[in-house]
């Protein structure tokens, strides 16, 4: 059995609206135009106008609205059409959300999830096309999802709706239509994946490979492509941000002894100089046996040409590259 | 028994309402006595905060209400007890009468355990049953109060959300936004402007170019209240309720009120203001003083009777001072907890080295 992206995000927000009266998703055309990207068809026709809330384009005020509603009690669902929309809004994200429960010494919970795509689509330029995953795993408060595969968005986004802490659960847009396959257990209902475990996509014994969302699929091609030349990569697929699964990048570098990361945001201060840091930090680094690098967008806004932009994306060609400089092969 | 009743014609300005509230007010001795005495803890425990603050006791930013005391007084008469609230960094007043003890208020400016957020929030960060803060952020607390009135209508409660700002956040661009859905949708809100005539130094005429707060929408009905009359916040306020719970959706409230002190502890309040603006306001127009007055010409109370509820509360605020002042802070070890509601498998929280970790797991 396989599913799409698309599709596993549909049917996780329908099963969790069915199965708890206060779930309800609230956003930009998420109702009757059945989403932006068409993440939420037929949710409306099925669940009616007090589940499934168009908004107008008021990104700030509807996040603030939805939050203020996770605090009395709801448990929203508020779709960014995109995450670059969620700047308009990140006061509530950050200050309203996040902050809340700790300021308020544990009286007011925000079972909220904030989510949308996240990222670059395809030649749609600078202002739509950032990676805001550093962004939000910065804050303590938050719980930062990135999934990748469609097992990962039906566990994880029904455990994030069923979490009773503000989560921010970023899509890709690039992945949205690609089919993934799916066991039973996955299709269940009741399937829920643990918030802060990361996942060995890929195993293997002679590099380390941490990424999440797209990324891990340039390291699954990169894995494949080298696998030709006796190279047998570990693909850490992350899928939290926040909390990091340290652990499972510990264990697999003391069993590699190399590392390297891989994401589609810019290099400084990203989610691949964190983990760096903290394999530095601990007792893995005396596993290493060459320096950790990192495999990033260019440090440039996104631009439109497709020539421009493939070259601020990393490709295959990247991380191959960087994995034979690591492997000093 | 006795009552205390007068007309007050200038209590009240409509807009886009055929009706407003009743300009005749009244209350019950008891009512009066309670009301006096309410807006007098308010009055005394930010006395109180003010001279903490002065011997340093409190740190950071702290927003005094005195002035303005007959608004939350006034306004929590006239609400059901499951009503919602919300309100902006000047909190305190509305913290005490949202239920939170003047303990839990003044501990919690000392940054004590015992303070209602464990010394975790401070001055502006205050939260109790129904009152979802103190709000720090300039104009967040609309849209997050239209969002606890979505829950209300949501669950089908007769209840409202009052989502009060101040002159200077009326004019945030998402305090127009929650307008906008807040009508859409026919949410149960009271949109409350507290216009104590300043947004930090700034005027109203400097800041707004409809000072008109009650008339800032031009699709949600407002009401312009004099806010120094406790009998006549009460009075709008039960007419707003109604507004709101008989499904005809949000309203907006101006409450025209004034603050004797700056805008925060580092603002002495005189340079953009004469000292005789503020003097005049205290002896022409204090809600207090006039209040006394009005229950003293009915004959409803004495003389004795207002110093006996004046000595009794000084001694609570006496108390609930000597109170915060003494409790401990939190142990450092309780700086790690409350960062999430359900933490984690092996969440491990780091300190400020790589030698500190708190697991918040269990």
């Amino acid at each position: 059995k396989s599913l799409t992206i698309r599709e596993a995000i549909t049917q996780a927000m329908d099963e969790e609206i069915s199965r708890d009266e206060r779930v309800f998703l609230i956003g930009e055309e998420v109702a009757q135009y059945d989403g932006a990207y068409k993440m939420s068809k037929g949710l409306w026709k099925k669940h009616g106008d007090k589940r499934v809330v168009d908004t107008p384009i008021t990104e700030m005020g509807f996040a603030g609205i939805a939050t203020g509603a996770a605090m009395a009690g709801l448990r929203p669902i508020c779709e960014f059409m995109t995450f670059n929309f969620s700047m308009q809004a990140i006061d509530h994200v950050i200050n309203s959300a996040a902050k809340a429960y700790y300021m308020s010494a544990g009286i007011v919970k925000v079972p909220i999830v904030f989510r949308g795509p996240n990222g670059a689509a395809a030649g749609v330029g600078a202002q739509h096309s950032q990676d805001y995953s550093s962004w939000y795993s910065q804050c303590p408060g938050l719980k930062v999802i990135a999934p990748y595969s469609a097992e990962d968005c039906r566990g994880l986004l029904k455990a994030a709706i069923r979490d009773d802490d503000p989560v921010v659960f970023l899509e890709n847009e690039l992945l949205y239509g690609l089919h993934f396959p799916v066991s039973d257990e996955a299709l269940s209902a009741d399937f829920v994946l643990p918030i802060g475990k990361g996942k060995i996509e890929r195993e293997g014994k002679h590099i380390t490979l941490v990424a999440y969302s797209i990324g891990v699929k340039l390291c699954m091609e990169a894995a494949k492509e080298l696998e030709q030349s006796g190279i047998q990569c570990e693909v850490v697929n992350l899928r939290s941000l926040r909390p990091l699964d340290e652990d499972i990048i510990k264990n697999s570098v003391k069993k590699t002894h190399y590392l390297l990361t891989v994401e589609f945001g810019w290099s400084q201060c990203s989610i691949g100089s964190e983990v760096i840091a903290r394999i530095c930090e601990s007792d893995a680094f005396d596993y290493l046996d060459a320096p950790p690098i990192r495999v990033t967008g260019a440090d440039v806004p996104l631009a439109y040409a497709k020539t421009l932009e493939q070259n601020s994306m990393p490709q295959v060609a990247n991380v191959v590259k960087s994995i034979k400089k690591v492997l000093n092969k | 028994g006795p009552i205390l009743e007068y007309d007050e014609p200038n209590a009240y300005k409509l807009h886009m309402l055929e009706e407003g509230p009743n300009n005749h007010v009244s209350c019950t001795r008891e009512e009066g006595l309670d009301f006096y005495r309410k807006m007098q803890v308010v009055r005394r425990m930010e006395a109180s905060a003010n001279n903490m603050y002065k011997a340093k006791l409190i740190r950071g930013f702290c927003h005094l209400y005195s002035g303005q005391e007959a608004v939350c007084v006034g306004m929590k008469a006239a609400m059901d007890k499951n009503d919602s609230l919300i309100t902006a960094y000047r909190a305190h007043g509305w913290t005490y009468m949202m239920g939170v003890s003047v303990t839990g208020v003044l501990a919690e400016l000392t940054g004590r355990k015992t303070g209602c957020s464990e010394g975790r929030g401070g001055s502006m960060h205050m939260y109790g049953p129904n009152f979802y803060g103190g709000n720090g952020i300039v104009g967040a607390q609309v849209p997050l109060g239209a969002g606890v009135a979505f829950a209300h209508k949501y669950r089908g409660e007769q209840n409202v959300c009052v989502a009060l700002y101040g002159d200077g956040a009326a004019n945030q661009g998402q305090v127009f936004e929650a307008f906008n859905m807040a009508k859409l949708w026919l949410l149960p809100c009271i949109f409350v402007c507290e216009n104590n005539g300043y947004g930090m130094g700034t005027s109203t005429a400097r800041a707004s170019a409809n000072p008109n707060f009650y008339r800032r929408c031009e699709y949600i009905p407002g009401l312009w209240v004099n806010g120094m009359d406790v009998l006549a916040v009460r009075e709008a306020t039960r007419f707003a309720r109604n507004w709101c719970t008989s499904g005809k959706g949000p309203i907006i409230m101006e409450m025209a009120t004034y603050r004797y002190f700056g805008h925060s502890m580092s603002d002495p309040g005189t340079s953009y203001r004469t000292r005789e603006e503020v003097q005049d306001v205290r002896k022409s127009r204090d809600p207090i003083a006039s209040f006394r007055e009005k229950l003293l010409q009915a004959k409803l109370a004495t003389e004795d009777e207002f110093k006996g509820i004046d000595n009794e509360v000084k001694k609570l605020i006496e108390d609930a001072e000597n109170h915060a002042q003494n409790d401990p802070e939190l142990q450092v070890d309780e700086l790690y907890s409350h960062i999430y509601s359900n933490p984690p498998a092996n969440f491990k929280v780091r300190g400020c080295d790589n030698f500190t970790f708190k697991d918040i797991s269990k």
